[in-house]
């Protein structure tokens, strides 16, 4: 396994690295937003990487309760903080996009807003995580979290159903795009896939570490303790 | 293509600055590790 990492991340470094010539070198300039359009292949892969991150802290959440899994528990708190920073990536880009085409930073459109809501529902459950001491936080955690995962949906289809100023969906819907846009996207898609799982692999391992850690020290401040007593 | 580039160094600064925090820890932890084997 410790030879595997570093071969993956060399792959995901150059995979990233050939994602990001497309987008800027080989992917057509849109005729009506010019080169800024070229956003669209971090914001819409980093957006595609949020939902899954919190699709994934929805079902190890799910497990939890049924099983009281810790390994369900460490992977619903890893996607949910991996997730939290793919949806920084696209709150941040987004509005970098609508000032030159829309002409404003933000507005308080339905689809905006409600990534918004989506953001705050989980650094709310990392919040919770963080700093809640009471023996009962993975079971209110994974209740939030199954909880804001009703969002997710209402993010990704608040474009179908209703009126909004975003731009249509490129995948279904009512949206359309050239097929060599779409294999960049793809292409970017696949490449912060691999970067978000490395990340996650690494997360994951540092919480196992940690919680190792703690149990260990538990272990010896109890062993240490009936000494004391005496 | 100032704001084209400005989305992507926003990316990449958030993705480093959250691996940075990672290996902060990771080196935190390493330390606690070596001094509980210190310890023993």
């Amino acid at each position: 396994m410790k030879r595997v990492f570093p071969i993956l991340g060399l792959l995901t470094a150059g995979l990233l690295s050939y994602a990001l010539y497309l987008a800027l070198v080989v992917a057509p300039t849109e005729q009506t937003m010019g080169d800024v359009q070229r956003i669209f292949y971090y914001h819409v892969p980093s957006a595609w990487t949020a939902f899954l991150l919190f699709f994934v802290n929805f079902i190890a959440s799910v497990i939890y309760l049924l099983r009281r899994s810790p390994k369900a528990d460490i992977i619903a708190l890893v996607a949910a903080e991996v997730g939290v920073v793919f949806c920084t990536v696209v709150l941040v880009t987004g509005p970098i996009w609508a000032r030159p085409v829309w002409g404003i930073w933000w507005t308080w459109d339905l689809r905006l807003t409600l990534t918004l809501v989506l953001w705050l529902i989980y650094v709310s459950y990392l919040i919770l995580r963080r700093f809640s001491t009471s023996g009962q936080t993975p079971q209110l955690a994974a209740v939030l979290a199954i909880l804001g995962a009703l969002d997710v949906p209402l993010v990704y289809f608040s474009i179908w159903f209703f009126r909004t100023q975003h731009p249509q969906p490129v995948i279904g819907g009512g949206g359309s795009i050239d097929p060599r846009m779409m294999h960049v996207l793809l292409i970017n898609w696949a490449a912060f896939s691999c970067f978000a799982f490395l990340v996650f692999w690494s997360r994951y391992r540092l919480e196992v570490l940690k919680r190792e850690l703690e149990d260990t020290q538990a272990l010896e401040d109890l062993l240490e303790s009936p000494r004391s007593v005496r | 293509m100032t704001y084209l580039y400005a989305a992507y160094a926003a990316t990449w600064i958030i993705h480093i600055v959250y691996v940075g925090i990672l290996v902060g820890q990771y080196s935190k932890l390493r330390d606690e590790i070596k001094n509980l084997n210190e310890r023993k």
